[in-house]
């Protein structure tokens, strides 16, 4: 398969987009742009399976390559392994969810979908650069639309929000960049940005101690490494329900794909030397978030600090340096964007309903919006990880990893991260309890449930979710070699 | 010789060509101002397109002129910003009694500035760099009913003579120290670690850092730039400051190269400090001119970190970023001199909620700011990234040069808070008064049209960077 096509498709998809007349228009060009993404995406998945089956088993496959500054050592260097194919059919569904969850967007509708499908445009170049520069420049391609599409779309103090969360992922970057040039000029002769060409440099230890934590950390700030989780809470809340899809499905999931793939796979003594500082940090974040969480009145607020615990067992697996919770580290980036992507798109439903996200006013909605609720029951099964959903896979991987790993320090994180999942079923019961049961006060009683492009909206992520969580089998194959690659440079040295 | 002089100095010929020409209009019958801008228009095209045919190596009156291809690209973008800024200002040019006064002076100074970077002594250096001051100072003062015009116009002659002075007084250091004014001679008669020369240097250096407001020298900057009409303040903060960056890096690279590490450890904390001082102040201006005048002290911060790093990379990257700053910034200024002609408003609190009633003038507003932050898929992204970079090229130890290119990323963050700040003004913020509907003419229209695609366009395609960086290598 030709890689560009994930890159062309979303772009034609966009440029119709600004030459459509009318808001209709636009949302039909939108979703089909976006449904070709998705099938381009399973026919990508389908094509990659079959190579790998056929005994390839070089790192990465469909690789292209074209010059753009050669002089400098900066190609259009594209390719995929496995980690990025799982990340594609995962922004691609959450992507198709969003747009069908904007249908009824009706301010400014042009705009709206032309930042939605240019901050996708963003996520897919960045899963399939192979090159760090580009790399770099699609990370960065995001932040005008998400500092849009919380400024002008958002609810609340949303202006704050905004400049808070450009703020914070552009200082991300800023170290991402200062890695990216210390990764470059001590690369061998001539200098460049290409992924594979680094791997097999070899940089010094010095070298490798110095520039991880400036890679990490940046790409870490994306996925809200403590203490630089609070642009998520903001964000995530002040945004409209397709961008905190995006957000907390897509966005956050760059940091986490740079961490694994970019900063460990290029500096594994670097990894070693700080994995300890990574547990730490993650620690915090999942049980801080879990216990903040528990706070929340706002449904909104509640899922944006349930996924910086959440994305807490990235990192876990990440900073554990084993293969199982590698594995587990990538499962729990797919099953979290998919299940956050779910619940915020009820939240989004509730809320154009009942205008309030405060859990309190809530009550007795399973009686007039029945499927809604469903989905909710299944997005917070999910999230408090019960078998049989996603949620419970990726955990249970990322817990089984650490454990692989002797010494009481691993084993106290591990313990520790365990108890969130506890905390993390009070809340949930509790506000979905509190949201669905009860009486059902007299000013909700005539409310409709989803219409078609809401439930449609719904299905296609709950189709995810059930995929990984009763046949994980096929997801672990695929990212297997991937993480396999990135463990044999920590082990050889 | 003569056959040399009107192929290498094409240019600048037509440069003097058009300042007669205004002159012979001016005192004949008097032309419409709608047909002599037409007029001016066409003669600034064809400065542009003369650049393309002909010759460009060479030398002049021995040596005092030198002429290159590289030269000729540097020139040739200096002259397209002139032309946009012509066309950006057409409304206010259009209704201007003195049209031809105000292009001849543009025109000599552009003279000057043309003949500073073919300059191939220290004393065409200095008659240039004074040539292109003082019509300047005259520009500054055109908007004849204002009074900060006037006092802009003042300052603006004050600092220049400040500036020449120690210019001058640097040069006659120089000149005592190495016994030539040549530049090819200063190249191999200048020796490192001479107080004398050491000294002359960094006068010489401060004259010209007075003309790229570089901190400490920028103090003049934002009142000059607040009182000037907006053709000037462009034509101030892009065409000037773009030649005098081309000139110090030439000069720099090639005469002084002997006192490499005092420039080097010159360029680190000069960059640093310009880049805190312009970036902090233009946190909170509410004058759009005064914040751009903050904004463009900080990119000329920029500017001297990829200096810094002393490499033939260094050279490309800056007149790549100046090619992408002449578009960028010349669309934020067109647009505020289309609003602040119509309406009189030029704040920052003028322009909330100016999306409501201008929606083509805030998306090119909004392109511009983004590529003067730096951020993709703007043009200005790539600018950036390679000045950064070029910055980062220079070798020792590694330590320290993250350090300085860890300060340079952050800064990266807070200039992008100053330009969302005006972005949300535009896009968010509400306004019981926002600005009408603007009318816009064809011709500043267009204008705004192609900045806005040289923008989103110039950075993915690559092959004008190769194209620099081969006609650069082949010297």
């Amino acid at each position: 398969m030709n890689l560009s096509l994930i890159l062309l498709i979303p772009l034609v998809t966009a440029l119709l987009v600004a030459l459509a007349r009318n808001a209709p228009q636009v949302r039909g060009i939108s979703l089909v742009g976006t449904v070709v993404q998705l099938a381009g995406a399973i026919y990508l998945l389908l094509g990659f399976s079959g190579i790998r089956k056929a005994g390839n088993t070089s790192i990465v496959l469909f690789e292209q390559q074209y010059p753009i500054f050669p002089s400098i050592g900066i190609n259009y260097h594209v390719g995929v392994d496995g980690i990025s194919v799982a990340m594609i059919l995962l922004t691609s569904l959450v992507v198709l969810a969003g747009v069908l969850i904007s249908w009824k967007e009706e301010r400014m509708t042009k705009e709206y979908y032309l930042l939605l499908l240019m901050l996708s445009l963003g996520a897919y170049g960045f899963f399939i650069s192979l090159d760090l520069f580009i790399l770099f420049f699609f990370l960065e391609i995001a932040v005008i639309p998400k500092y849009l599409l919380i400024g002008i779309w958002g609810s609340g103090k949303k202006e704050y929000s905004a400049n808070k969360l450009a703020l914070l992922l552009m200082f991300g970057s800023a170290l991402v960049l200062v890695g990216l040039l210390g990764l470059y000029f001590n690369s061998k002769a001539p200098h460049s940005f290409d992924l594979l060409r680094l791997a097999d440099t070899g940089f010094s230890t010095k070298q490798q101690l110095l520039f991880f934590p400036f890679l990490f950390l940046g790409f870490g700030i994306f996925t809200a490494i403590f203490p630089f989780h609070t642009w998520v809470p903001d964000g995530h809340s002040s945004a409209p329900t397709a961008g905190s899809m995006f957000l907390a499905g897509i966005s956050m999931k760059l940091g986490g794909y740079g961490c694994l793939r970019i900063a460990v796979y290029l500096l594994p003594e670097g990894a070693k030397h700080y994995g300890d500082i990574i547990i730490v940090l993650s620690a915090i974040a999942i049980l801080y978030g879990a216990f903040a969480t528990l706070m929340q009145k706002d449904l909104k607020y509640m899922n944006a600090y349930s996924s910086i615990s959440h994305c807490g067992f990235v990192l876990l697996g990440i900073g554990m340096l084993t293969k199982t919770a590698f594995n587990g580290a990538v499962l729990q980036m797919v099953s979290h964007g998919w299940m956050t992507a779910l619940f915020f798109a009820v939240i989004g439903i509730i809320y154009e309903r009942t205008h309030t996200r405060q859990i309190q006013e809530m009550g007795g909605l399973m009686k007039v919006m029945p499927f809604s609720m469903t989905v909710l029951f299944i997005a917070g099964l999910c999230s408090l990880g019960l078998p049989g959903l996603s949620g419970f896979v990726a955990e249970m991987t990322v817990f089984m990893g650490s454990w692989q790993n002797e010494g009481n320090f691993y084993r106290i994180a591990t313990i520790i991260a365990c108890m969130s999942i506890v905390v993390t079923a009070v809340y949930i019961l509790r506000a979905i309890g509190q949201t669905a049961m009860g009486p059902l006060p007299a000013r909700y009683s005539d409310l409709k449930d989803a219409d078609w492009s809401e439930r449609w909206a719904t299905v296609v992520l709950i189709a995810g979710i059930l995929t990984i969580g009763i046949a994980p089998a096929w997801l672990n194959d695929l990212i297997g070699p991937a993480t396999e690659a990135i463990i044999k440079r920590i082990a050889l040295k | 010789m003569l056959n040399d002089f009107l192929i290498l100095m094409r240019l600048e010929l037509l440069q003097a060509a058009i300042v007669f020409l205004l002159l012979f209009i001016k005192f004949g019958k008097g032309w419409k101002n709608e047909v002599l801008l037409n007029f001016i228009y066409l003669l600034l095209l064809a400065g542009i397109v003369a650049a393309f045919f002909g010759r460009h190596d060479g030398q002049l009156f021995a040596g005092m002129f030198v002429s290159s291809k590289y030269i000729f690209i540097q020139k040739t973008i200096l002259n397209l910003g002139v032309l946009l800024i012509a066309w950006l200002n057409y409304d206010w040019l259009r209704k201007h009694e003195h049209l031809a006064e105000f292009f001849m002076l543009l025109v000599s100074a552009q003279l000057g500035l043309f003949l500073m970077i073919s300059s191939g002594n220290l004393l065409i250096f200095y008659l240039a760099l004074e040539l292109a001051s003082i019509p300047v100072a005259a520009l500054a003062n055109f908007d004849l009913e204002r009074r900060t015009s006037s006092e802009a116009a003042m300052k603006m002659i004050l600092s220049s003579a400040f500036s020449s002075g120690i210019l001058l007084f640097g040069i006659s250091l120089l000149y005592g120290a190495s016994g030539t004014i040549q530049f090819e001679m200063l190249a191999t008669n200048l020796e490192a670690n001479q107080p004398l020369e050491a000294i002359g240097f960094i006068l010489f250096f401060a004259g010209l850092a007075f003309k790229l407001s570089v901190v400490p020298f920028h103090l003049w900057t934002a009142d000059v730039y607040q009182g000037s009409p907006v053709a000037v303040t462009s034509f101030l903060s892009v065409i000037s400051k773009g030649a005098t960056v081309f000139v110090l890096v030439s000069l720099l690279y090639k005469v002084f190269n002997p006192l490499g590490e005092i420039s080097y450890q010159l360029l680190i904390v000069l960059s640093v400090i310009t880049l805190l001082v312009g970036n902090l102040f233009a946190l909170r201006q509410n004058n759009l001119k005064r914040f751009l005048a903050f904004s463009s002290i900080a990119q000329v911060g920029f500017m001297l970190v990829s200096i810094s790093g002393g490499s033939a990379a260094a050279d490309i990257s800056v007149t790549y970023f100046i090619l992408i700053y002449v578009f960028s910034n010349l669309a934020a200024f067109g647009v505020i001199s289309i609003i602040s002609d119509a309406t009189g408003r030029e704040s920052v609190a003028d322009y909330r909620g100016l999306y409501k009633n201008n929606k083509l003038l805030s998306w090119v507003m909004a392109i511009a700011l983004f590529s003067l932050a730096g951020v993709p898929p703007t043009a200005g992204f790539f600018g950036k990234f390679f000045l950064i970079m070029s910055g980062a090229a220079k070798q020792g130890s590694n330590g320290f040069k993250t350090l300085f290119i860890a300060i340079v990323a952050i800064n990266l963050v807070i200039s992008l808070y100053y330009y969302l700040r005006l972005v949300r003004a535009m896009f968010m913020d509400s306004n019981e008064n926002p600005v009408g509907s603007v009318k816009l003419a064809a011709v500043p229209k267009y204008a705004l049209l192609v900045c806005v695609l040289a923008i989103l366009l110039i950075g993915l395609f690559g092959s004008l960077y190769e194209h620099l960086r081969s006609v650069y290598q082949s010297y």
